[in-house]
Formats: structure tokens, C-alpha cells, sequence
């Protein structure tokens, strides 16, 4: 057979193939080549085809029936094979297969060679891939060569140390006898590995740490060590630039910063060298800035007199002038990393970091952006926000969504008067506005709403820039929303705050109109302008207008559009008496979640969507839930998911506690199970303004079932009221009014009831938890009980709440339901 | 150091280092993923960028794009000393580098490599020493080759071809 093609041979062959197709042909056949040679167990010409294999190894093509010839070439005693041998094994064998383990026999000799660089090899091999119990099984002999004198065995080893303790901890304690003398060497290899092995055991034992500040004395050794470095002369062979060996400065420092870190003594004993490397260290080229800023990471991590943290955010300081963008982009991490602790240093740097807005580096301009943000304070808020502003509109748009809501979150702790607030608001809205995050549309609507002397503003505002343009989706939403509530300031033009605009009523409508209808808005969009036409039928007088276009949506393709069209239309048609009361101004809202204190982390620095809740100032303007079962009595359950999961307040507990109580209650799931963040749910919200009284419900519970007094005690009426569900005639809707004849309030009150096992039952939110005293008003809430059995319907219920200052609590049978409520 | 990845421009891998256990099919994931992150920088970019949760080192010298994942407490700046003296290793051994030469002779430049580092951190700070261990290794191939040659009876045919095929341009 002929000697197989030499390894350049087949480089120089392969790389004429024109396609990947010839390439792969031309491989094949060698594979196969190869492959015989292999099977015929040649020595002669193993080594070349191994390497021949880790070529097209390389090249991605698959090789693993070369692994056992690695092994073969191993345990091979010549030296060219076992070069290639272990550099088969570290590319092609790696700790899932179990082929490596039959390498641990031949490791072990090969350690204990009479050859240095074949020892060499192994501890090389073991260092870069050795498995857990591999590094078990060898890690005696690495100990050994550790104490050796030889000092290119010994800095191998020093590194394969470092590998056997990251796979097996627990064999550090074995190392420690062997470190004793190794920071005595001379040999800088020597010492540049003894310092990492010195780093990782400190790393990961406290106990080690302890002891190594303590009983060996390590900081002193290291300052000596250092000190030499930087004192000695010029070192031909050491040198980088000018300076001496940098590699170990920069991993002696690394070394001190954990010595010192929480440990005053140690830190002191390093506070001259470090001022010193500080100081004397040349910057010109890239190696002296490495060792600065290993250096500065070092101080800023111990417990560093000041002037030697002044000293080193001053070197960040000239790094972020430095015309390397390197230096600058490490530079900007590390006063991120400091800003916190040490904000009034960075403070002065504020300017210098301002302009890395403008660089042109996309990571720098990241990193500024995150810092600039860091740094706004009440005093600067105002520069600083132009800055920004002028960042956001020229910046790329990777970064648009961090920078609004980093913007927003700015503006809302900082802001000097609210007419500014307003101006960011707009100013962000109009020039990023379609990369504002969708949850800002509901904050932003909330700031809006409770700045109640600027709403004549806002509204003029927005109203001028949909007029611009109709593209950017949260700033149209923000915008409707507005027309929709305040769109009477907008008509009678009681602008104060800049010159109040000619508009009206039709050309309102025109916009509002045009949103409907244009390509650019989105179903969300849509149906927020759908609502703000309907809100303007109070507040407009052209409501026939409003009428027709309302009507005209009643047959929309959108689901969504139709049935808040068909809604509206209910309004108009049979509810009319009802319309003023439903599309009253929003009151002001509370805010839940509101957002974390300090850091201003862009990714998540948004607050949580705000839940929308109506304030109920007992006993006057009317909850959202009412409206809730007002809406579901019209037969439209999917339009207001949210509501039903907006319900984590107090009365939704109600429903919680329940359960536990009468565990074989079981309560129907509301039929649209949004879920409470999604975009969609923050309409439904603004579709419910207050209504007015209770006795609405009288009104409309027209089923013809009569009414029942449930419970009545102790000045604590409880009233029943029926109504059927459409569609499903089997649910029977009861609305209970609680009404108090004592002269004291009933607080903290929650009414719960449970139904026997074969009724469904749902409870929604009451309308608060505290009954008026003297009958000044009720509070209701709506049960929905599921009777696929037409049982006769009964129903334990449990009262609580506090009067006069003590908890009160009852329990009553209610069995006197009338016979058309279930059957 | 987790690994260590030489390519050209068009993407083409001339070397890995891989200093984490990591199957074949992430290492091939990663490789494409990174030298496409890389490859896509424009050249006014600094020299740094997160990648996952790594940061990722790299430079390009002539036609070879070094790149390096090291980890979160690693220092970016002696990272890319550290790239400068393999590179000025390379140089010397070679004597003025090019891309072919690590293309034909790329098991030389991992026995560089694995004097220079080892388990991903630098085993050895002088230029001088680790030019000198590669030296008396390249010497110790042929030597022991060259004293089997003299053994008579003892050759075994092609051996000296065998050798010098593979150590010789």
C-alpha cells in the first residue's frame, strides 16, 4: 500500500477545491484513506494521519474514529507521536467521552518521564481537559512536580493545580504545604503561576484566605515582589514598553485586592505600592493602562483611604479622555461599577461622560447612556436631560427603548415643575415614539390625569402633534386617551400655559375619525380612539355624529371594535340616561407599584403597568366594578378582562379567603382570562367612569324576579336583587346591597358565601368595605351562581367587619330565595 | 480564559482553543455564532463586547481575527497583551507570520500556544523562555529520530520521510 499523503500535501490539495462539494469529496476519500491505514494498526504512519484528521478536524468535518489512535499515539514512546498524540486528545477527546479516562494510565507515566517536555505534555493535557477523576486520580503526582526545583515543570504544574482544584475542591487543602516557598522563586513564570494558584485557592476558601493573610504573610511578600517589578531596572527579558513584566503586576494586584477586600490590616499594608503603581505607572501605551487599571479596580474593591479613591476615579477620569476606545470603554464599566458607592466622585466626571454619548462605538455609547442616568440628580436635571433628549433623537434605535424609559424614570423622580414633566413627556413621545416601551401608555396616562391644572395644556399639545403625525402608536394612544377625557378644554380653547388653538368640535372628530380608519394604527390604537369618541358624546354636542360613527363599528371586522361599538350603541339606544354618568372624568388614580429607589437599571427600571383603581372616597363616586357587572349584564364578558384580574386588592381576597374557609366551594374562572400585563388591558380600564348610585341596579335588574332581604341584624341589612345572565340562563345574577342603620360606620367589612356542591359560584369585587352609617348608602357586590341542576338554591353566607372599634363576625343561612331565582 | 478562536476574514477557523468541556455541537454553535458577532464590528469599534454572559476580546491582525472569551473578574486590557505576545511568538517562530503559515503548519502554532498558556492563563512571561522550550522540543522530534537512523537494522523504511513530512514545508 502507499504511504499516505504527508499532512501538507493534503492541505495544499484541499484548499484548491473550488466548491464545497469537491472539498467534501476530495475528504471523504482521504477519511477513508485514513480509515484502512488505521485499521491495518500502522505505526509508521499513525502520526501523520492523525494530523491529517485533526486538519479536517478543523475544517468541521467529523473525526472521532481518530480518538483511539490519539490514545495509541500517547502511549507511543516516541516523542513526535506523542506530541501529535496529546494534541489529538485536547482537540478530539474531551471529559463526556469515556475514551478519555484510558488516557489517565498513560498521563500518569508520561508525569513521571525522564524527559521534561513529555512531562511537560501531560501536565499541559491534564491542565487543559482533565476530567474530575482524571485530576483524583493524578492529582499526587501534580503535588509532587509542584515542590520540584525544576521551574518549568514547576510553573505546569502550578497551572494544573489550578485545573484540579476548579474540577475537585475538596483537593485543595493537598496543594497547601507545596505553595510555602513558591512566591520565593526567582523565575517569573514560577511566580506568575504560583499567584494564580495563590488567587484561585483564596477565591474559593474564606478559610484559605484567612490563612493566607494571616500566617503566611502573603500581602508583605506580594508588595516586595511588586515593589521589584516596578524599582528594578530595565529586564530585556521581561520587558513589555518600557515596563516590567505587566502580566505579573496586573495578577499581583488582582492577588491584593482580594487579600484586601473587608480587611483593614491588609489593606493598609498595601495603600503605599498601590498609590505608588498608581502614580509612576507610564500611560502611554496599552500595558500601562492595564496595570492603572487593574489598579484602580484593586482600590476601589479594599478599604482604601479616600485620597486613594480620589486618586483612582481621577485615572478614570483621564482614561475617558484617553483617545484609545478601549481604555475608554473599560474606563465607563468601571465607573458604573463605582457609581454607587463613590457618586459624588464620579459627579465631577459628569461632562467628560456626557460627550461618550457622541462617540461611535455603540458599546461606549451603552455605557454612557447607563452611567448618564446614574448620575441625574435634582441639580442637574436639566442639563442632563437635554443631553439626553438630544441623545434620544439621534441615538440608534437599539438603544431608543432603554433611553425613553430611562427618560421617563428621570423625569418622574426629578422633575422641576410638572408643565416640564408634561414637555419630556412630549418631547420623548414625539421623537421616539414608537420605541417607548407599551407599558409607559398607562404611567403616562396616570401622570397626565392627576397633573389636573395641566390638562388644558396636554390635551393642546397632543392634540397639535397627532395632527403631525399619526405613526407612532403609544404616542397616538396617550393622545386619544387625552381627547377623549379633556377634549371639552380643548373646544372652548382654556389653554394657560401657551396660546390657547383654534379648534373645533368636527375637526376634534376628523383626527379621532382618521385614527380609525388609517393603516398606521394598530387594533390597540383603534380602540382606544373608538372610546375616545364615545367619551366626547358628553362633553361634545355634535353626538350625532358620534352616533353614526359609532354605529358604523358596530359591523367592524375587529372583534374588538365591534363589540365596543355594539356597547356604546346599548348606550345610546336603551342606557341613554346613563351615558353622562358612565363617561365622567376619571378621577384622579393612585399609583400601585411604585418604582425602585436608587439604581436606575435600564432593562427592567420600568415600573410595573400601574392598576388602574378608581379612589372610593366612601360613600360618593361609584367603583369600577359596578361598571364591571353593568358591562357584563350588556352581555359583553370578554371586553374587560382585566378587570376581573385587576382584582388583587382587598375585596378580590374576599373571594381567596373563601376558599379556605368552605373548601368545597369551587369558584367559575372568568370567561376572558387576560392576563394583567398584556397592552390590551389597560383600555378596558378607561372605559369605566364613575357611574353613579346603586339604584342603577334596580333599574336594571328588570328580570321580574323580586327582591329579598337576606340577612338583616344588628343595624346590618342585607338585600338581595336578581337578574338573569344572558346567555346562559342557568347562572342566576344576585347582587347584594348592604345598607347600615347604626350610627357608626361598619369598616373593614367583607361578605363571603358558599353554595352546596352542586352550584357553581363567583364572586366579583364589592364596591367597597365600608357601609355607611344611617343607610347614607350600600355597598354592593355581585354573586354569580351556576345551576345546571335547577336546585333549589341555598346559601350559607359569613359577615365581618368592625363597628365601634371591635370585629364583628356572623354567620347566616339564607334559604329564602324566591322560586324564580333557580328554577 | 474559556477559549481562544483564530479565523479569517471570510470566517474560515485557522485555530481552537477551547479551555471548558463543552460538546462538539456547542463548540461548532458558538464558533459560528461569535465569528459572525465579530465579523459583522466595524473596524472604528472597540476592541471589547458582551457576548452572553462572556466578554469577548478580540483583534485582528492582518488577515486573522484573534478573539478571546474570558470571564467576568479578567482583565480586558492585559487580555489583549495577551493576545499581542502569542502574535509576537508566532512572529518570531516563523519569522514574520502570515495566515499560510498557520494554515500549514497549524500543529506548531498550537505547540506555541500550549507553551505560552495553559488552562487559559499564561504559563510563562518571558518571550524568551517559551521560544526556547519549542526550540529544544522541535530539536528532541528530530534528534530522537536521527538516533534511530543510526541504529542499524533498526530503520524502519520511510521513517525519515515520515518525520520530515510532517515537520518540513
Amino acid at each position: 500500500m502507499p504511504a499516505p499523503i504527508r499532512l501538507r500535501e493534503l492541505i495544499r490539495t484541499i484548499r484548491t477545491a473550488r466548491t464545497q462539494a469537491e472539498e467534501r469529496e476530495m475528504i471523504q476519500k482521504e477519511c477513508a484513506a485514513i480509515r484502512s491505514s488505521f485499521r491495518e494498526e500502522d505505526n509508521t504512519y499513525r502520526c501523520r494521519n492523525v494530523a491529517k484528521l485533526l486538519y479536517m478536524h478543523m475544517l468541521g468535518y467529523p473525526a472521532h474514529f481518530g480518538q483511539l489512535e490519539c490514545l495509541k499515539l500517547i502511549a507511543s514512546q516516541k516523542f513526535t507521536d506523542k506530541r501529535i498524540g496529546y494534541l489529538g486528545a485536547m482537540l478530539l477527546l474531551d471529559e463526556r467521552q469515556d475514551v478519555h479516562l484510558l488516557m489517565t494510565n498513560c498521563i500518569k507515566n508520561d508525569l513521571n518521564h525522564s524527559t521534561q517536555y513529555v512531562q511537560g505534555l501531560a501536565l499541559c493535557t491534564l491542565g487543559c481537559m482533565g476530567s474530575s477523576e482524571m485530576c483524583r486520580d493524578l492529582a499526587g503526582e501534580v503535588e509532587k512536580l509542584l515542590k520540584t526545583s525544576n521551574s518549568y515543570l514547576r510553573k505546569k504544574a502550578a497551572l494544573c493545580a489550578v485545573h484540579v482544584i476548579r474540577k475537585v475542591p475538596e483537593l485543595m487543602e493537598m496543594f497547601l504545604p507545596a505553595t510555602k516557598n513558591l512566591l520565593s522563586e526567582k523565575n517569573h513564570g514560577v511566580l506568575h503561576t504560583s499567584v494564580v494558584l495563590l488567587t484561585e485557592m483564596c477565591e474559593r476558601s474564606p478559610d484559605m484566605l484567612a490563612h493566607f493573610r494571616k500566617n503566611e504573610k502573603l500581602v508583605p511578600q506580594l508588595v516586595r515582589i511588586l515593589k521589584n517589578l516596578i524599582m528594578s531596572g530595565y529586564s530585556p527579558e521581561h520587558d513589555v514598553s518600557g515596563i516590567s513584566d505587566p502580566f505579573l503586576q496586573v495578577r499581583i494586584l488582582r492577588l491584593l485586592r482580594i487579600l484586601g477586600k473587608g480587611d483593614d490590616d491588609s489593606s493598609e499594608a498595601m495603600n503605599d505600592i498601590l498609590a505608588q503603581v498608581a502614580t509612576n505607572t507610564e500611560t502611554s501605551k496599552n500595558v500601562g493602562n492595564a496595570i492603572l487599571y487593574e489598579t484602580v479596580l484593586t482600590i476601589m474593591d479594599i478599604k482604601s483611604e479616600s485620597g486613594l479613591r480620589v486618586l483612582a476615579i481621577n485615572i478614570l477620569g483621564r482614561f475617558l479622555l484617553n483617545n484609545d476606545k478601549n481604555i475608554r470603554y473599560v474606563a465607563l464599566t468601571s465607573l458604573l461599577k463605582t457609581v454607587q458607592t463613590d457618586h459624588n466622585a464620579v459627579q465631577r466626571h459628569r461632562s467628560t461622560i456626557v460627550d461618550c454619548l457622541k462617540d461611535l462605538d455603540v458599546s461606549i455609547k451603552r455605557r454612557a447612556m447607563e452611567l448618564s442616568f446614574a448620575l441625574v440628580n435634582g441639580n442637574n436635571i436639566r442639563g442632563m436631560m437635554k443631553e439626553l433628549l438630544y441623545f434620544l433623537d439621534s441615538c440608534d434605535p437599539e438603544f431608543k427603548a432603554d433611553c425613553a424609559s430611562g427618560v421617563f424614570l428621570a423625569a418622574e423622580k426629578y422633575a422641576p415643575s410638572k408643565r416640564w414633566h408634561i414637555d419630556t413627556i412630549m418631547r420623548v413621545l414625539t421623537t421616539a415614539g414608537s420605541y417607548v416601551r407599551d407599558d409607559s401608555v398607562p404611567n403616562l396616562i396616570q401622570l397626565i390625569t392627576n397633573s389636573v391644572e395641566m390638562h388644558a395644556y396636554t390635551v393642546q399639545r397632543l392634540y397639535k402633534a397627532l395632527l403631525d403625525d399619526i405613526s407612532q402608536q403609544p404616542l397616538v394612544q396617550v393622545a386619544s386617551w387625552c381627547i377623549g377625557e379633556y377634549g371639552d378644554l380643548l373646544v372652548s380653547g382654556q389653554c394657560e400655559e401657551e396660546e390657547p388653538i383654534q379648534v373645533t368640535e368636527d375637526e376634534v372628530l376628523d383626527v379621532l375619525e382618521g385614527l380609525l380608519v388609517s393603516n398606521l394604527s394598530t387594533p390597540v390604537t383603534r380602540g382606544y380612539a373608538l372610546t375616545a369618541i364615545m367619551k366626547l358624546s358628553t362633553r361634545f354636542t355634535s353626538v350625532n355624529r358620534i352616533k353614526k360613527v359609532v354605529s358604523i363599528y358596530g359591523s367592524s371586522i375587529d372583534v374588538e371594535l365591534q363589540q365596543r361599538a355594539v356597547e356604546y350603541n346599548a348606550l345610546f339606544k336603551k342606557y341613554d340616561h346613563m351615558r353622562p354618568a358612565l363617561l365622567e372624568r376619571m378621577p384622579i388614580m393612585e399609583k400601585t407599584a411604585s418604582n425602585g429607589p436608587t439604581e436606575i437599571v435600564q432593562t427592567n427600571g420600568e415600573a410595573e403597568p400601574s392598576v388602574v383603581e378608581a379612589k372610593h372616597p366612601p360613600p360618593v363616586t361609584q367603583p369600577t366594578n359596578q361598571a364591571n357587572d353593568l358591562l357584563d349584564l350588556l352581555g359583553g364578558n370578554d371586553v374587560v378582562p382585566v378587570i376581573q384580574t385587576t382584582v388583587p386588592t382587598k375585596p378580590a381576597s374576599a373571594g381567596g379567603e373563601l376558599l379556605d374557609l368552605l373548601g368545597d366551594l369551587s369558584l367559575s374562572g372568568g370567561p376572558a382570562p387576560a392576563p394583567a400585563t398584556s397592552v390590551p388591558s389597560s383600555q378596558p380600564a378607561f372605559l369605566l367612569d364613575g357611574l353613579t348610585s346603586p339604584p342603577l341596579f334596580n333599574d336594571i335588574a328588570a328580570a321580574g324576579i323580586p327582591p329579598m332581604t337576606a340577612y338583616n341584624k344588628n343595624g346590618l341589612k342585607i338585600d338581595f336583587t336578581f337578574e338573569r345572565a344572558n346567555p346562559n340562563p342557568n347562572i342566576a345574577v344576585i347582587t347584594i346591597h348592604a345598607s347600615n342603620s347604626t350610627e357608626a360606620d361598619m369598616t373593614d367589612f367583607v361578605f363571603q358565601a358558599a353554595v352546596p356542591k352542586t352550584f357553581q359560584l363567583q364572586l366579583l369585587s364589592p364596591s367597597s368595605n365600608v357601609v355607611p352609617t344611617l343607610n347614607q348608602g350600600t355597598v354592593t357586590q355581585v354573586i354569580r351562581v351556576l345551576n345546571p341542576q335547577k336546585q333549589q338554591l341555598r346559601m350559607r353566607i359569613k359577615l365581618t367587619y368592625t363597628h365601634k372599634g371591635s370585629a364583628v363576625q356572623d354567620l347566616a343561612e339564607v334559604n329564602n330565595f324566591p322560586p324564580q331565582s333557580w328554577q | 480564559m474559556q477559549f481562544m478562536l483564530l479565523f479569517s476574514r471570510q470566517g474560515k477557523l485557522r485555530l481552537q482553543k477551547w479551555y471548558v468541556p463543552l460538546s462538539d455541537k456547542e463548540k461548532k454553535k458558538i464558533t459560528r455564532e461569535l465569528v459572525q458577532t465579530v465579523l459583522a464590528r466595524k473596524p472604528k469599534m472597540c476592541s471589547f463586547l458582551e457576548w452572553r454572559d462572556l466578554k469577548i476580546v478580540y483583534k485582528r491582525y492582518a488577515s486573522l481575527y484573534f478573539c478571546c472569551a474570558i470571564e467576568d473578574q479578567d482583565n480586558e486590557l492585559i487580555t489583549l497583551e495577551i493576545i499581542h505576545r502569542y502574535v509576537e511568538l508566532l512572529d518570531k517562530y516563523f519569522g514574520s507570520v502570515c495566515e499560510l503559515d498557520i494554515i500549514f503548519n497549524f500543529e506548531k502554532a498550537y505547540f506555541i500556544l500550549d507553551e505560552f498558556l495553559l488552562g487559559g492563563e499564561a504559563q510563562e512571561t518571558s518571550k524568551k523562555n517559551v521560544l526556547k522550550a519549542i526550540e529544544q522540543a522541535d530539536l528532541l522530534q528530530e534528534n530522537i529520530d536521527f538516533q534511530m537512523r543510526l541504529f542499524a537494522g533498526m530503520v524502519v523504511p520511510n521513517m525519515a520521510s515520515e518525520s520530515s513530512g510532517l515537520f518540513q514545508n
